[in-house]
């Protein structure tokens, strides 16, 4: 159990950066999730602390240690891939075992480990298979008990859900953070999916083109979104952004280009009364709630969602559309978020 | 879509895969059936007439001791070639898949001496190693050692082994590095941060996952050691001295085209046939299995 701290982390290839002047604080025990589009930088990011790229410029530090020049094996990590990275030659047994035997265990601690985490992960009766006689659920939580039973000081999970379908990623999801909690592990988990970041993250950090947008909790993250980017990012479906030229919003902040409405804070009123009108293009019909596709007539597209229980307008019909006040988030033209008394304030 | 080509004249696949045929037919059924038929057959002195004797040419052959001094020498000099040059060719694809992408050059200079036909390649080597004019003859001469492979049966073995090695070392090393690439990076990163270091990774991860390839080399190389490497011997040694270089496949030519002892010779192809046969159905069966693996 550590911390590990970045200061102004650098990373590029030639002259391509990939990271740029990444300043992080992970706390002991704590979930981090990174998470961002695909492409931005995350994997990098975590390989660079596991000691599996070099780092261009900046420091890194796990447990109060400089790891900058140390191997992987000096930095007391433990990682799980996106595609699990099982020996395939090796029993579920011996992939656990591995790490132990290089550490020099003697037999009986070894076995003691392995049961242990084995019980923890429901994995006993499979312990004598090889990887490819595993589900990829399976697989998964061998991927996992490798890392655990080697009780290192930060855990580092790349994608380790995304292999795996819809419903065990929910389930798993679950597992990972009752674990997580359990062993009071310091835990980097990086997904480009924002609901598994939402749902694991004790504190989330939003990524976007090697550049950290913004940290917080999932619900700071969600209720005050530094960017356009977050905003957008984060939040299904995304936040409605209405370009103020187009449209006659007072009051706003000077400087203010941008107004941002999530989905479920858009309501309808009389036309020509709200911020914009817009005809109602097509609804998804979910179940316990209806999102409702509208488009203006300057063809910005709109979603607001409603309970099931209220009827919505017909379709091509033409309706007002507005949002409180405290719900609309400015943003100037370079997409960060602007600061006024008009800013909601996080509930 | 259905890919079978269809032919409306029905004789002409028979057509095209006649001259296939037609090569299998003289070029190896033909002879093997004459070997197996002279193998019962003795010719006389004078080799005016033949005579069936049965299986006399091979009761003979199995108690020469030169024919057996042979099969002791064909499985010292195989395991040798076969072991130096797979071990040197998976030493040098470890080096360039270490190095990566940028190995392409080296890569194709490495290719180049399997493009040697094996009798210059032997050529090659005896000239590096003529007593009295080879470079590394003379070299070795300065230190006190006498290099001389047309008297010392063990230098002998030893220069054809390396002649013979040094060829298949590029084939064996494009089959190892394809191998080593093969293999996902993860693997070896996961071993890394597992605290594997590089000789450990390489022993309990890369060596076991490269087996298929091992194997497919090994049964190559064997085959190699048996049959290709007669150019290497017939132009370093002639076999010699005192047949200490005679490997089964010299023999059949020496005994058969410079002893003229043609039935001894046929009796020594039906030999070798049968142990073609049985590598080859090694082979196939191997291959058999890589394909499901
Ligand atoms: N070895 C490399 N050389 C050049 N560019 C690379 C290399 N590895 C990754 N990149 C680039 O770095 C960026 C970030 O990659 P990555 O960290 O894998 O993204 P993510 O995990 O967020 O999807 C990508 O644009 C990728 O093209
Ligand atoms: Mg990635």
């Amino acid at each position: 159990m550590a911390r590990v701290s970045l200061t102004a982390v650098k990373k590029s290839y030639g002259k391509t950066v990939v990271i740029d002047d990444l300043t992080l604080a992970i706390e002991d025990g704590e979930l981090i999730v990174i998470v961002g589009p695909s492409g931005c930088g995350k994997s990098t990011l975590l390989r660079m602390i596991a000691g599996l790229e070099t780092i261009t410029a900046g420091t890194v530090v796990i447990a109060d240690r400089v790891v900058n020049n140390l191997e992987p094996r000096e930095r007391d990590i433990a990682m799980v891939f996106q595609n699990y990275a099982l020996y395939p030659h090796m029993t579920v047994f011996a992939n656990m075992a591995y790490s132990l035997k290089i550490a020099g265990l003697d037999k009986g601690e070894i076995a003691k480990r392995i049961e242990t985490t084995a019980r923890l992960l429901e994995l006993e009766s499979f312990l004598k298979r090889k990887p490819r006689q595993l589900s990829g659920g399976q697989r998964q939580r061998v991927a996992m008990g490798r890392a655990i039973v080697r009780n290192p000081a930060v855990f580092l999970f790349d994608e380790p859900l995304s292999n795996l379908d819809a419903r065990l990623r929910v389930q798993m999801r679950m597992e990972i953070k009752t674990l997580q909690r359990k062993l009071g592990a310091t835990l980097l988990y990086v997904t480009h999916d924002q609901v598994e970041a939402m749902t694991l993250a004790d504190r989330m950090v939003v990524m976007n083109n090697g550049i950290v947008e913004q940290v917080g909790t999932p619900l700071e993250v969600y209720h005050n979104p530094a960017t356009t980017f977050v905003a957008g990012f984060i939040g299904s479906p995304p936040m409605n952004f209405l370009d103020l030229n187009n449209h006659n919003i007072v009051p706003v902040p000077v400087k203010a280009s941008l107004v941002g409405i999530r989905p479920e804070h858009l309501r309808f009123c009389p036309l020509g009364t709200g911020l914009c009108d817009a005809e109602v293009a097509f609804f998804e019909e979910l179940g316990a709630e209806t999102l409702v596709h509208l488009r203006s007539q300057n063809g910005e597209k709109y979603i607001l969602r409603l309970e099931s229980a209220t009827t919505p307008p017909a379709l091509a019909t033409s309706v007002g559309l507005t949002a409180a006040d405290k719900y609309r988030f400015f943003f100037d033209n370079n997409g960060k978020r602007l600061k006024s008394e008009d800013a909601p304030p996080s509930p | 879509m259905e890919k079978r080509v269809f032919f409306r004249n029905k004789w002409l696949p028979y057509l095209l895969v006649a001259p296939q045929i037609a090569v299998t037919l003289v070029f190896f059924f033909w002879p093997a059936g004459e070997a197996v038929y002279q193998s019962v057959f003795m010719p006389d002195p004078f080799g005016l007439k033949t005579r069936y004797v049965g299986l006399a040419n091979f009761q003979f052959l199995f108690t020469d001791p030169y024919y057996r001094n042979s099969f002791a020498t064909t499985a010292l000099f195989s395991s040798l070639v076969t072991t130096i040059s797979m071990s040197v060719a998976l030493w040098l694809a470890v080096l360039a898949d270490r190095v990566g992408k940028k190995a392409g050059r080296y890569t194709t200079l490495l290719i180049w001496p399997y493009a040697v036909a094996p009798a210059i390649a032997g050529v090659l080597w005896m000239f590096l190693f003529m007593p009295s004019i080879g470079v590394l003859a003379r070299a070795l001469g300065h230190f006190g050692y006498t290099w001389n492979h047309a008297l010392n049966g063990g230098q002998a073995m030893f220069l054809v082994v390396i002649a013979s090695a040094w060829k298949q070392i590029s084939y064996n090393f494009l089959f190892f590095l394809a191998g080593l690439q093969s293999i996902p990076r993860s693997l070896i990163e996961a071993a890394a941060i597992d605290g594997a270091s590089f000789t450990r990774r390489f022993w309990t991860i890369v060596f076991p996952l490269l087996s298929p390839t091992t194997f497919f080399l090994l049964v190559v190389n064997v085959v190699y050691a048996f049959f290709e490497t007669f150019g290497v011997i017939h132009t370093i040694t002639g076999g010699g001295p005192q047949q200490s270089t005679s490997i089964l496949v010299y023999k059949v030519f020496s005994d058969g085209f410079v002893s003229q002892d043609l039935g001894s010779s046929a009796a020594q192809s039906v030999v070798l046939l049968l142990l073609v046969s049985g590598l080859t159905i090694i082979q196939f069966r191997f291959i058999e299995r890589r394909v499901q693996y």
